[in-house]
């Protein structure tokens, strides 16, 4: 799998400890969150393919990944990107969904290593440089269609990646298309209702 | 109807923008420095006792930093649940509990822990334990919930007797009340319907697990939960860990949803708590999606028995209701108390009688969920009235019309007044709106293999409390803050309500900030955010508070100008002369003359009826500007009821036994729409969740082994897109509440009932008047029901 390694992003095998610090300073990303969630085994150990550029949000971000890392959690705990959230961690809800490539899935479900070559899209990127918001947020917004809000981001963007390959759709295609998104609140056609109008803000 | 300027208008509520963008923090988006990571070990039996643990290996594995046992844990009394247990009642119960430097860590010693469990007899029928010699979900009684204290009840062979024929047994009651003469209700009858019935028990699962973090500092506990409730959570907090109430900093921001689970507080916060304060380390309990099932509480089922009696037009003359509720194994929550009220009140029975046992199970630990028997009992008794309508030839709505109370209904045994009642008119008022004569002559019409059915359900639900505190500051800044305890669960009443506050005091709303989300901001004491109440209170004790920061600055435009206090007026952020309004103070003027005078004015003094939650937070805030504080002791006789009538269309396949909503329409009897928008948001959510009570959602156990077979949220079988219709709509009748000053009432559970009891009325209706008496209404039910042939469960068979 070296040859994978090498089309996918060309990580630099054996790398120090010093330059991995380095690295982390650079990407802007705090040594203290780096251990969360896995015990990492010292990186000298030849295992310096953890140390990864995503593309996330437009943003190169070098980040260290074990390889059972699933990119939700790579989100969260190392990239400090809460807004993606984990409601079942078995691809059951939706909460998690982000794009990757422009197409929604669902990141509790991604090995992060899988994604190393891909545009990934979560919900904190989508508003502009300004703040300004997505039209598919203010539509969001006008509908009051969040209840609760936990089920929301991953909404937003099933949504922003169906408005991207088909500008129209109807009431049923949006049903259809995020109907891979739970929503205990019952906030089905508020979210139905913010859809129709982002096509209308589109 | 009085004219206002920000109730009934739609607005955005503070919190939205920020959870569209994923800046809105829930309990673990929250990060502390030096943060480790809890496993539990949980119980894989559903009744079992430790005799040994050896934590030998785990202590000894790198990174494991302290291990929390149920030795270490307060003690609880009677049926209450403790935070961690040697004598697990359910399967999935935490026994002990891991921090360690990360989750792989945690996870690993808990593989590495041993755990002698003895395994003890379980039951998961509550009528199992009710039988003589049956098996006891705990070794120290078979019945508890709150306010009934644990206890061993059995009833007799002979009260099993027309058991396998389907008829509940009803022996010794823990509890019952009556009014009236029964027996003469019954003589009065021209038609008398007995049923036997079962609703099922299931899980809230909320999108957010109630994952939590905890940390010490200063001797001062900061809890990071997901709570529908903020300064009422405090109390139960603080008990449950052994603390001063004023030695807990609670933080909960955003909820992902909670629907009564996370209504007061639960036991599992305590585990992060108390291994941080072992740790002395901040730490994160991630709980995943089984832990939820597990723990994450669910609905009781009901297995029960109505008798009614009607008077040929549709009076309701007499009704005996009895109620064996499937408690779980702890205290659980009083749904079956609540199955006679909402019976005494939705129909107004001439004569009643109401009994009930709440049985202890080895199942999951229950608690409230939206409609906590109010909503079982919709779904039980609603079918019924359809089906007296039929044999009396009557129509579906009227026979609730002619039974629904006015404002001279009354409700429970001690027949208490209601403050206003409208079930009337939103029953009139979704009829004209779906068009209900019309709709009738659907009824039964078959297209291809789809029958068309329509239906009527009403729902019901006490929608407001008193006696809780208001609090809003005027600062230097000249806006006004109002400061909200109630919490964050999704509703937005905590906004809606907060304007009130503004509409007193004729403030723009773009000059008010809600300030809430940790009990550190200086929040009043209010009721949880359970119940329907939240409309109804917060929107009295901001009116008291606002009322109160009123006097107080018409009493600084008097020091100022000369006069009385009542020649001033407050408009549009000042405080003025009635007769020359050129003469005032802008608010943050006053808020200035206000520190300046001290006293009551600035908080340095406060009401001395207040809460101490309340007066602390009076005291943090004292100097800082105007304060307006004072407990809500407005008049309110009676109990405040609110209602929902729904009405739905249904398709039936004869063939497949699929059900598909078509329409859906709710009307709420809410009193004053505060918030028109968060309003339809609940009335269609309920809708939705309905589908999932009337339609799909059930517990279901292996009875040999008593280990739940559905904990994932696939197989909970939530409703999706694809499970609703595309359109749902809602009203509300809007006529206020006297009780209340700007005639607010609560608004959130009702609907779900009015849905579920619409759709199971829906789905009779197309088939001609089949009942099923047990929910949720699944396809094969209808195929073998259609076929004739028998069904898979048995008479009162729960949890399958």
């Amino acid at each position: 799998m070296d040859s994978n390694r090498e089309a996918n992003g060309g990580i630099r095998h054996g790398i120090s400890r010093r330059d991995f610090i380095k690295g982390v300073i650079a990407a802007g990303c705090t040594v203290s969150s780096v251990n969360y969630l896995f015990r990492a085994p010292a990186l000298a150990q030849g295992v310096g393919e953890r140390l990864i550029t995503l593309d996330v949000n437009g943003q190169q971000r070098r980040v260290d990944v074990l390889p059972q890392e699933t990119l939700a959690m790579t989100l969260r705990y190392k990239l400090g990107l809460t807004g993606t959230k984990i409601g079942c961690d078995r691809a059951e809800c939706g909460n998690c969904t982000v794009l990757v490539d422009d197409i929604p899935l669902y990141s509790c479900s991604l090995l992060t290593h899988t994604v190393r070559n891909a545009k990934i899209l979560t919900i904190e990127g989508l508003a502009g440089a300004a703040g300004q918001l997505h039209p598919v947020q203010r539509a969001f917004v006008e509908e009051l269609a969040p209840q609760c809000g936990f089920c929301t981001p991953g909404q937003i963007m099933s949504a922003v990646g169906l408005l991207k390959v088909n500008r129209k759709p109807s009431r049923a295609e949006i049903a259809e298309a995020l109907s891979g998104n739970l929503c205990k609140c019952g906030a089905y056609d508020h979210y139905l209702n913010a859809v129709v109008r982002a096509t209308e803000l589109i | 109807m009085a004219t206002y300027k920000l109730i009934g208008k739609d607005f955005t509520p503070p919190d939205v923008v920020a959870k569209v963008t994923g800046k809105a923090k829930f309990a673990e988006d929250f990060r502390a420095e030096g943060m480790l990571f809890a496993k539990l070990l949980r119980s894989p039996m559903p009744h079992g006792k430790v005799r040994a643990i050896d934590t030998s290996r785990a202590q000894s594995l790198p990174g494991v930093v302290a291990i929390l046992t149920a030795e270490e844990v307060p003690a609880v009394k009677g049926a209450n649940e403790a935070i961690l247990t040697n004598e697990p009642l359910y399967t999935g119960e935490p026994i002990l509990a891991v921090a360690a430097v990360d989750e792989a860590t945690a996870a690993q010693a808990i593989d590495l822990i041993k755990v002698d469990l003895q395994p003890l007899p379980f039951v998961i029928n509550p009528l199992d334990s009710l039988r003589p010699g049956g098996p006891d979900a705990r070794t120290d009684g078979n019945v508890a919930n709150v306010r009934l204290p644990l206890q061993t009840i059995k009833w007799s062979a002979r009260d099993f007797a027309g058991v396998d024929e389907g008829k509940l047994p009803m022996g010794k009651p823990a509890e019952e009340w009556q009014y009236g003469d029964l027996e003469a209700g019954f003589k009065q009858a021209a038609l008398v319907i007995e049923e036997t019935f079962v609703t099922q028990t299931l899980s809230h699962h909320s999108m957010e697990p109630r994952s939590a973090m905890a940390y010490w500092q200063n001797g001062k506990l900061y809890l990071h939960g997901s709570s529908q409730s903020l300064a009422f959570a405090v109390p139960g907090i603080a008990g449950m860990l052994r603390i001063k109430p004023e030695d807990l900093v609670f933080i909960s921001e955003n909820t992902g949803g909670g629907f009564g689970s996370k209504g007061t507080g639960y036991p599992q916060w305590g585990i992060p708590a108390l291994l941080s304060k072992k740790a002395g380390r901040p730490v994160m309990l991630r709980v995943t999606r089984d832990e939820e099932a597990a723990f994450g509480r669910c609905r009781p089922g009901f297995q029960g028995w109505a008798k009614l009696g009607f008077r040929k037009d549709g009076r309701m003359t007499a009704a005996d209701i009895y109620i064996v509720q499937a408690n779980g194994p702890y205290d659980g929550f009083w749904d079956f108390r609540n199955a006679g009220e909402t019976v005494s009140i939705v129909y107004q029975p001439l004569n009643m009688r109401w009994r009930g046992i709440s049985v202890l199970t080895n199942t999951p630990p229950t608690s409230a969920q939206r409609g906590p028997g109010e909503n079982q009992t919709a779904m039980a008794i609603e079918p019924l009235l359809d089906k007296a309508a039929r044999k009396l030839g009557l129509d579906r709505v009227a026979i609730r019309l002619v039974n629904a109370p006015d404002k001279n209904g009354k409700v429970g045994h001690e027949r208490e007044p209601l403050t206003s009642s409208y079930l009337a008119d939103a029953l009139k008022q979704g009829s004209a709106k779906f068009n209900w004569a019309k709709k009738k002559a659907l009824s039964g019409k078959r297209k291809g293999s789809k029958v068309t059915g329509i239906g009527v359900g009403v729902g019901f639900h006490s929608a407001g409390l008193n006696g809780f505190d208001g609090l809003v500051l005027i600062k230097p800044d000249g806006k006004l803050y109002i400061h909200s305890g109630a919490g964050n669960l999704g509703t937005y009443s905590y906004a809606a309500t907060s304007r009130v506050a503004a509409e007193v005091l004729g403030m723009p709303w773009e000059q008010c900030e809600i300030v809430t989300g940790s009990t550190a901001r200086n929040v009043p004491w209010i009721f949880a955010q359970v119940g329907s109440n939240t409309s109804f209170t917060a929107s009295r004790t901001n009116y008291v508070a606002a009322m109160d920061a009123k006097a107080k600055l018409r009493e600084i435009a008097a020091k100022e100008f000369g006069g009385k206090p009542e020649q001033f007026d407050v408009g549009n952020g000042r405080v003025f002369l009635k007769s020359n309004p050129s003469r005032g103070l802008s608010f943050g003027e006053a808020a200035l003359r206000a520190v300046a005078l001290g006293g009551k004015y600035s908080g340095q003094e406060a009401p001395k009826d207040i809460n101490p939650l309340t007066a602390r937070s009076v005291a943090a805030l004292a100097g800082q500007g105007l304060i307006g504080v004072a407990k809500d002791t407005l008049e309110k006789k009676g109990m405040v009821p609110g209602f929902c009538a729904g009405f739905a269309e249904v398709e039936v396949d004869v063939e497949t036994g699929q059900v598909r909503v078509v329409e859906y329409i709710g009307v709420s009897d809410c009193g004053t729409v505060i918030h028109p928008k968060s309003l339809a948001t609940q009335i269609k959510g309920a809708a939705v969740q309905g589908i999932g009570l009337a339609l799909l959602e059930k517990h279901v156990f292996d009875p040999k082994f008593g280990i739940p077979a559905n904990r994932s949220l696939l197989d909970s079988k939530l409703p999706t897109y694809l499970d609703v219709p595309l359109h749902m709509s809602s009203d509300a009748v809007n006529k206020p509440d006297p009780s209340n000053p700007l005639g607010m009432k609560g608004a959130g559970e009702p609907p779900l009932g009015a849905a579920a009891a619409a759709y199971l009325n829906a789905i009779s209706d197309a088939l001609g008047g089949v009942q099923f008496n047990r929910t949720p209404v699944t396809g094969d039910m209808i195929v073998n029901a259609l076929a004739k042939r028998p069904q898979s469960y048995k008479p009162l068979e729960v949890d399958i």
